[in-house]
């Protein structure tokens, strides 16, 4: 049998991949499940598994390559095959760029014999939980829940998971298939935890050793011009996507955080639980508020039949993760129904893989909210862009120590700022404001977070 | 203790029993002017005489019924099967005489009879003679099933197994007879039917495996210890009443498990401890329970194929490889 390994789909605004390398030679066994090829996407690196068994025949697309998506990259086919008609077949075109489910376009050269390009993920995933990743796009009705997709693991590692709170559907299988085994869960489990990366106290910033502040020399020449990275483009062409065409309004809102930081101090003195950061409680309260305010959780959308407000009703949310070449922003999926040791464990490990650029395709979208947090950089409140088909973004600032009036005397208090911005074609002013209310009485009343 | 080889375990242990109750006789083919086929009723004749060691014609069916009717009125027969591929011809009077008097009659005659001899495949016996015979005797309620590895363990279950007062398959092995050990030389050392022991301690992986393959898989966890893998070998030594306890223990803490047997695989002993694995473990499995058995064909002459026909070590790391994901 031949399997043509086309350039995968791998997220919903990818239109071309770059093979990074190839992990089979020319010749070499291969069976299905195996990661044959590394992909640089606009968002993260992937390593492909092959579908189809027998041998790697032909590498079509070498290491450094870039092709549109649904280009043929290689072939797999037993030895005894004879695939001189594939690989000489002319390139196909492109898959369209839209979902992949959709019918390619019928450019003139497609009507030949070659077949028509398949739909890269019924030739490839990146893994098995990728083929699911497009619940966003197509036209489906409001309600419909991402569909979910049976998670392989052994028993073993379904109790450790379930007594560790890890959730298996982020965790990569090892086993045969992609079963996830007893040491796959275990990795996350022990995965090292990094310092929160949510709003540090300034005291403490004080406190910790400062880096030297140095200029660095002044270069000989004028300037130079910097090719974009495939994150750096893919911002570059998304951003204008949403700021031009969204009307962004903004509203903000500053919130006690005296009892929250109480809080979270007793929640990292238990033994044995995660440590709970800011930013963690700020996605659960999120989370929360937004099951409160569904016009937040809200997608507008254009249609030729005529445009639709679709409301989620479930809080994936994506946060904005820093990185030395750009953003990106990972999605903790059904927050709502987590509690904030899971939170903490699941963002965790999702920042850690982000910095690492680890992340799996359908970690990367499903959004229905997403959240910006800028307080570790001392910033006091700042305004963000919404990440379309996204309603809404919530920006939030340091949490920094500050005199409050509080009846009628001066004290020190904690407080924090939080500003939403929103699409105005979803909701107005109050909507986001009473969101804004509600996320202000979770995290001043943070026990709420703990229901 | 003392060193001594398979073959003699048994003779000490047959000795002990039969001067230790005067019920206990010995019967079958060859077992007394010849002094057993396999040497294991050496000297019996001349110290017990030949109403206790008894030469039989050859015919299976006919002495094992006879050795039902002496178990009924109160002797403890032990028969031997010259090889337990010859019980065959007596499965009629074992599996619904012996197995099924102490139902059928109310509880009024039990049957301690002891059927012993050599089984399972060993050096070129072809495809009569290589059976792995358990199987057509576990099955049957009323029976138990003895499997002995070692010669301690031969002397010690064959002495539980003569003083047991239900019916006993004691199956030993060509292959075993001439193995030494260790054996305690207290005449009243035995050791219980129903109770399997861990051969060799590890972490990672829990195979069980009895007599032949029992050493084949002990070989193979000494070399892929080099590896980095940690077997753990639970060798179960009666088969019924299965010890399941240490079994199951065994995989709830490598939480992997093989299991070995000679025979063809098709509702073998390998299929009974994976179901039970699961049934009672599942929750603790981190791979599916891997089964190494024999080829499902008879056993080939030529020694070539004998061995292609019988789990090899090779085969046996390979499953210990796939269960730990290595």
């Amino acid at each position: 049998m031949i399997t043509k390994v086309l350039m995968p789909k791998l997220s919903e605004a990818m239109e071309t991949g770059k093979v990074i390398k190839w992990l089979k030679k020319e010749g070499d066994p291969v069976k299905g499940g195996d990661v044959i090829a590394e992909i640089e996407t606009d968002k993260a690196n992937v390593e492909i598994e092959a579908f189809g068994s027998g041998a790697l025949r032909k590498i079509i697309v070498d290491a450094g390559g870039q092709v549109p998506v649904g280009e043929l990259i290689a072939i797999i086919a037993d030895p005894a095959d004879d695939i001189s008609a594939v690989s000489a077949a002319p390139q196909k075109p492109a898959a369209p760029a839209a979902a992949p489910a959709a019918p390619a376009p019928a450019a003139p050269g497609a009507a030949s014999t070659a077949a028509p390009p398949l739909p890269a993920m019924e030739t490839y995933q990146s893994t098995p939980a990728t083929s699911r990743v497009v619940p966003m796009t197509p036209s489906i009705a409001p309600a419909a829940a991402p569909a979910t997709r049976r998670v392989k693991a052994s028993p073993l590692a379904k109790k450790i998971a379930a007594q560790g709170g890890v959730d298996l559907r982020l965790v990569q299988g090892s086993g045969p298939g992609g079963r996830i085994v007893r040491r796959d869960v275990e990795a996350a489990l022990s995965a090292p935890r990094p310092a929160p990366a949510a709003a540090p106290a300034p005291a403490a910033a004080v406190a910790a050793p400062r880096p030297a502040f140095v200029v660095p020399p002044r270069p000989g020449a004028e300037f130079e011009d910097m090719a974009l990275s495939p994150m750096r483009a893919a911002i570059a062409k998304q951003m204008p996507l949403s700021k031009a065409p969204v009307p962004h309004f903004y509203v903000t809102s500053e919130i006690a955080m005296d009892r929250a930081w109480e809080l979270r101090s007793e929640l990292n003195a238990l033994e044995g639980q995660p440590r709970v950061s800011v930013t963690d409680m700020v996605i659960k309260a999120c989370a929360l508020a937004l099951l409160k305010n569904p016009g937040v959780n809200a997608s507008f959308r254009s249609d030729p039949q005529g445009a639709a407000i679709r409301v989620h009703h479930r809080a994936h949310i994506g946060i904005a993760v820093a990185l030395e070449q750009g953003l990106i922003t990972p999605v903790l999926r059904d927050v709502d129904v987590k509690p904030l040791s899971q939170i903490a464990a699941e963002w965790r490990d999702l920042a850690e893989r982000a910095r690492a650029q680890k992340l799996r395709v359908q970690e990367l979208s499903g959004a229905t909210f997403s959240i910006s947090n800028l307080g570790m950089f001392d910033v006091d409140e700042f305004s963000a862009i919404i990440n379309p088909p996204e309603g809404a973004i919530l920006a939030v600032g340091a949490v920094v120590e500050k005199p409050v009036v509080q009846d009628g005397e001066i004290r020190v208090g904690r407080r924090m700022k939080v500003t939403l911005s929103c699409d105005h074609r979803v909701m107005d002013g109050a909507t986001g404001a009473r969101f804004l209310q509600d996320l202000k009485r979770l995290l001043e009343e943070p026990l709420r977070l703990l229901l | 203790m003392a060193v001594m080889t398979y073959r003699e375990a048994l003779n000490l242990a047959l000795r002990e029993e039969m001067r230790r109750d005067a019920r206990v006789f010995v019967m079958g083919e060859e077992v007394g002017l010849y002094e057993g086929a396999y040497k294991v009723t050496q000297g019996l004749l001349k110290e017990f005489g030949d109403k206790r060691v008894v030469d039989t014609p050859i015919a299976e069916s006919g002495f094992t019924g006879v050795g039902v009717g002496a178990a009924m009125l109160g002797l403890r027969p032990v028969v031997e099967m010259m090889t337990f591929n010859f019980s065959i011809l007596a499965l009629d009077q074992i599996v619904n005489s012996a197995a099924k008097m102490l139902y059928m009659s109310g509880g009024q005659y039990n049957i301690p009879i002891v059927i012993r001899g050599p089984g399972g495949p060993a050096a070129q016996l072809a495809a009569q003679h290589s059976q792995s015979m358990e199987v057509y005797f576990y099955h049957v309620p009323g029976l138990k099933v003895v499997r002995p590895s070692t010669p301690a363990d031969a002397k010690g279950l064959l002495k539980s197994a003569i003083r047991d007062d239900n019916p006993v398959i004691f199956i030993e092995a060509e292959t075993l007879y001439a193995v030494k050990g260790e054996v305690p030389e207290d005449p009243d050392f035995t050791i219980p039917l129903g109770q399997a022991v861990v051969r060799r301690e590890g972490t990672d992986v829990t195979v069980i495996a009895y007599m032949g393959m029992m050493y084949r898989a002990l070989e193979v966890a000494e070399e892929l210890a080099k590896e980095g893998i940690s077997v753990e070998l639970v060798d179960p030594r009666t088969l019924r009443p299965m010890d399941t306890e240490t079994l199951i223990g065994s995989v709830r803490k490598t939480h992997r498990a093989v299991v070995i047997e000679a025979g063809a695989g098709f509702a073998g002993m390998g299929s009974e401890i994976a179901s039970e694995i699961q049934e009672e473990a599942f929750d603790d499995l981190d791979a599916p329970v891997e089964r190494v058995t024999g080829e499902n064909a008879p056993m080939p002459y030529a020694r070539n194929l004998e061995l292609l026909k019988t789990p090899s070590k090779a085969k046996i790391a390979e499953a210990i490889r796939k269960v730990c994901y290595a």
